[in-house]
């Protein structure tokens, strides 16, 4: 029997606020020492009482808005009840059944195929503390306890490990476009969960869900859901039931893991929270927060298409991180060729971005300098690879092209009669070439020109060089 | 009674309350007059009432994204029973 998987994803983001979700400590943790961001309120202390982060608010229902959301006219907060110690209170503040946004969308594209997941809610609540677990003892730091933290839960509408990837990619893509949150997964900003079961392709009954925890990088993700729906095709090929279990990704054995969950599974008995009051939201305030949204990912790209003919993957290429898309259109402003430079940023700059690994935002150079680069090309300074080497050296230094070419001397040679010099000098070095050419041998020319281009290092001007190479051969034919 | 033996046992093992047989007893039992006291108030037809998720007549108290100084770590370790390094240190928590 032919199988399908049924994926739906739960990703937590952090919120780049300046401040935590209930209390005015720094919610930048990064890099703090332990337990040096913390007050009575992030801690729970009786008699403190949490005030909600209007920011927070904020970037939760843009992310609603830009995820195709309805925003709630009606939205409280609930306490989600567990015990462990990464929980000060001994309950969450989170969103039970009136989340701040719900059923919308996101569209993704695999394999040439649009697929809309349907986004069933989005909702804020607060981050834990950070365990570490150690032999026989565990260390907490508080630091993150109450930092805000944003929900993103989809319909099981995800179909394959691919389609999950290309989920999360176009999330991060969404999120760092609205500037709400850094969505880095290796630094925990982004965290993933996904529930996976398998049905008779063409059946609508769903079958039993396993849960997959602790997935921080996108190939986790595929290699996670590629392990789980192979296990359980076996189980049901051979009859046996799925059992509906939680599970961990161990990413060194490459296998997943049962995780003991019977302490705090189900039973979490939400109820309102007290100390806060509810939200009404305005559709006034929508509107202010939707007339401030950012050009999001895909009208970018299609905007990239219509006015600088890119192609459809062209265009989504360029667009998947913001910055690079701004780099592209503040070089088409200065140089109006956007097919040769498309070519140039995601060819040569992307390489060298993924050779360091590093990002479009922590480039050295800016888009003037780069079209400067780009004229001394055109103008017959440098030629195409000297132009390379030259971006290489910007990346790294972030110096000016035309101080490099300066520099080095790398300016091709365009002067007469030191290519004249040059040219003089191979044919005299090879005789017997000089000779089958005289004798009508004509293919002998490429020879020579490659010979002209050695001893000058490639820097001779390749179409003066020809035409001196080439009116030389002619005047020693003719005598 | 309104709530059995086992529903008592689950309460108590999510509280991480350890009970003695004869307070899981006294549980049921108490436990069960509070619920019953309770089914009462499900004779009210309240069909038409919307929930009640707060009796504060406040709404929209919200504050500014603007940070503020936390507490000495000092302070705040004050009452950890055990601590290393500025960090709490508690019993290990996953086998
Ligand atoms: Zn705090």
């Amino acid at each position: 029997m032919e199988y399908e998987a049924v994926i739906g994803m739960e990703v937590h983001v952090q919120l780049l606020t300046k401040s935590k979700m209930f209390c005015s400590c720094s919610a930048e943790t990064f890099g703090a020492e332990p337990n040096t961001l913390v007050c009575p309120v992030c801690l729970g202390m009786p008699g403190t009482l949490p005030v909600i982060n209007r920011k927070a608010v904020e970037y939760t229902i843009m992310t609603g808005l830009a995820l195709n959301c309805q925003i709630a006219e009606f939205a409280k907060f609930d306490r989600k009840n567990y015990f462990y110690p990464d929980l000060p209170k001994g309950y969450q503040i989170s969103q039970y059944d009136l989340p701040l946004c719900f059923n919308g969308w996101l569209d993704i594209e695999v394999d040439g195929q649009i697929r809309r997941i349907r986004i069933r809610r989005v909702h804020l609540e607060e981050d834990t503390a950070k365990l570490f677990h150690f032999g026989d003892y565990t260390l907490i730091d508080f630091n993150r306890a109450g930092v805000p933290l944003m929900e993103i839960v989809s319909e099981p509408d995800i179909r394959s490990p691919e389609e999950a990837r290309q989920y999360l990619i176009k999330l991060r893509t969404i999120l760092r476009y609205l500037g709400v949150s850094t969505a880095d997964m290796e630094k925990g900003a982004m965290r993933c969960e996904a529930n996976v079961s398998l049905r008779p392709k063409g059946s609508s009954e769903l079958g039993t869900r396993v849960e997959i925890k602790n997935i921080n990088s996108f190939r986790f993700v595929k290699q996670a859901l590629e392990y789980e729906i192979e296990r359980q095709k076996r189980l049901l090929e051979q009859g046996k039931k799925v059992e509906q279990i939680t599970v961990g990704w161990d990413e060194e054995k490459g296998t997943t893991v049962i995780q003991r969950t019977k302490e705090y599974a189900h039973d979490y008995r939400y109820f309102p929270e007290p100390d806060l009051p509810p939200l009404v939201i305005s559709r006034e305030w929508v509107e202010r927060i939707k007339a401030s949204l950012p050009e999001l990912p895909d009208a970018k790209s299609e905007r990239f298409q219509s006015q600088y003919g890119l192609s459809p993957s062209e265009a989504r290429t360029i667009t998947v991180e913001k910055e690079a898309a701004d780099f592209f259109e503040a070089c088409v402003s200065l140089y109006p060729n956007p097919r040769k430079l498309f070519h140039w940023i995601t060819g040569e700059i992307f390489r060298l971005l993924g050779e360091t690994g590093s990002t479009f935002d922590s480039l050295k150079f800016s888009p003037e300098s780069f079209i400067k680069l780009i004229n001394l090309v055109d103008k017959g300074t440098i030629n195409q690879n000297t132009a390379k080497s030259i971006l290489r050296e910007m990346f790294s230094t972030g110096e000016d092209p035309e101080k490099i070419v300066e520099k080095k001397g790398l300016a091709l040679i365009a002067d007469e009669a030191a290519l004249i010099k040059v040219i003089e000098e191979v044919l005299e070095a090879n005789p017997d070439a000089l000779e089958r050419y005289l004798g009508g041998k004509e293919s002998t020319f490429g020879f020579f020109m490659g010979q002209v281009m050695k001893a000058t290092g490639g820097r001779a001007d390749p179409n003066l060089a020809s035409k001196l190479l080439r009116e030389k051969l002619a005047q020693l034919k003719n005598r | 009674m309104a709530i059995t033996r086992e529903e008592v046992e689950h309460i108590a093992e999510l509280a991480k309350l350890y009970l003695t047989e004869e307070e899981k007893e006294k549980m049921q039992r108490q436990l069960s007059a509070i619920l019953d006291y309770f089914a009462m108030l499900q004779e009210i037809d309240t069909s038409l009432i919307p929930p009640t998720a707060t009796v504060l007549p406040l709404r929209n108290v919200m504050r500014e994204d603007t940070p503020a100084p936390s507490f000495d770590r000092d302070k705040i370790l004050a009452n950890a029973p055990q601590k290393v390094e500025g960090y709490v240190k508690v019993k290990v928590v996953l086998e």
